[in-house]
């Protein structure tokens, strides 16, 4: 499954398309990344293969250890187990060498997701993580975003990519409204990673300057820590949620630019105190904007598009920006 | 449970540069802010290491302090946690150390 993430042994990614049926499955030893033949990180240590100074001198030590101490007591052979694991210490405190790696953990998502951020830049595409607990309401934000957008007579192309543990069902409903969308099962994953996102992007092949929807998979602890690629990861968070869900998970409220408070049209029949929550979310983000919106009613939803417009036009600006200087540099 | 695709990683980065040779002891830098619990990590880590150039290597993890610095009054603040506030009230806080999430070193036979 995902490329930083063993939580997928066993059971790899599925992309799907629901618009050719098409299904690619990864199995999982394929997207550890790890290389597969003899000698690499799975084959177990004393094996045969991929021996180093460190293992040879390692076996040396094993073979001195046999010769010093194999002798019998009283007719009593000492077991050459035993002597392996006393031995092996002692080669351990002889032989040990400390290599210094300061690496990053996340380097590997890290490096697919800025090679996802420079492909969806050079087809000047805004891409978007939305992130949330299960049932905030991402699938029917998209729905209603898709179909006010072309009802509004706007030329502007949205696809989105689905991300779920399992189903096809968010896809379908995507589908429905004559949107592209491509539809990633993680089978026990628990986010989506920039690996998944590159692949379903192959399968996706989005036009330049669409608007690109990544819907992650409902959970606010997880994605909050794996880049996809994206401009910008928007939080949302409805009303019939805790007010106090961003002092919970901090991590993602502090990761995204834009809270969405949706739900909102249900709001005289609950007890949720709209300015706490958002006092809330400035006290682990003071920079994130806040929306409220209702994908039942509409209402709000003007400035959702608005919003998206500004983050669209940034991006333009910037790829502008960036191949103006690559002109400049070109023309010396 | 993002820490089993984290200790996946450990495991891999290190199998990956020990290039055959068995690992006794990684040491990991992890950050108080960087959403990743130490003890969950080592849990994981011996099921990760199991029938790799990992298994039975020690676990060492180095915790590192959050440390920011306040964008209104210029204070340094510590940061138990993400909720954190500078003494002068303010929650306009820039992060300085905390969120680390890295493999210091191995040592390997």
């Amino acid at each position: 499954m995902c490329t930083t993430c063993g939580c997928s042994k066993g059971a790899g990614t599925v992309i799907t398309d629901p618009e050719t049926g098409e299904r690619i499955e990864t199995p999982a030893e394929e997207e550890s990344g790890a290389a597969r033949e003899p000698g690499s990180w799975r084959q177990v240590a004393g094996g045969a293969a991929g021996v180093s100074v460190a293992a040879h001198l390692h076996a040396r030590a094993h073979r001195h250890a046999h010769a010093a101490h194999v002798h019998e007591h009283d007719g009593h052979v000492h077991s050459h187990e035993h002597i392996h694991e006393q031995e092996a210490a002692i080669a351990a405190a002889v032989h040990g060498t400390t290599i210094t790696l300061e690496q990053d953990l996340l380097a590997k998502n890290q490096l697919l997701a800025e090679h996802n951020r420079g492909w969806l830049a050079s087809r000047h595409i805004t891409a978007l993580n939305l992130v949330s607990s299960p049932g905030a309401g991402k699938t029917t934000l998209l729905e209603r975003t898709i179909r006010d957008l072309r009802d509004l007579q706007s030329a502007q192309i949205i696809q989105v990519i689905e991300g779920d543990q399992a189903t096809l069902n968010d896809a379908e409903r995507i589908r429905a409204t004559g949107c592209r969308v491509v539809q990633i099962n993680t089978g026990t994953g628990c986010h989506l990673d920039a690996g998944m996102v590159s692949r379903a992007l192959a399968q996706l092949d989005p036009p330049s300057h669409a608007w690109l929807m990544i819907e992650n998979v409902g959970n606010l602890v997880c994605p909050a820590l794996f880049d996809l690629g994206e401009q910008a990861k928007v939080v949302i968070l409805s009303v019939t949620e805790g007010e106090d869900k961003p002092l919970k998970y901090p991590h993602m409220f502090r990761a995204s630019r834009l809270m969405l408070l949706s739900k909102i049209d249900l709001l005289p029949h609950l007890r949720f105190d709209v300015a706490r929550c958002i006092a809330y979310a400035r006290q682990v983000n003071p920079s994130i904007e806040v929306l409220q919106v209702s994908a039942q009613t509409g209402e709000g939803m003007k400035g959702w598009y608005a919003w998206l417009e500004t983050v669209a036009l940034a991006e333009a600006g910037e790829t502008v920006r960036q191949g103006a200087r690559g002109a400049a540099a070109g023309s010396y | 449970m993002h820490e089993l695709s984290i200790a996946n990683s450990v495991v891999e980065l290190c199998a990956e540069r020990a290039m055959g040779a068995r690992v006794l002891r990684v040491t990991l830098e992890i950050g108080r802010l960087s959403a990743v619990t130490p003890d969950a990590i080592r849990f994981c880590f011996d099921v990760c290491a199991k029938d790799t150039l990992l298994e039975g290597a020690a676990l060492e993890i180095v915790e590192t302090p959050g440390l920011a610095r306040c964008l209104d009054c210029g204070a340094s603040v510590e940061m138990t946690d993400l909720l954190a506030r500078c003494a002068c009230g303010s929650v306009n806080l820039e992060l300085l150390a905390g969120s680390e999430l890295k493999i210091k070193q191995m040592e390997v036979v």
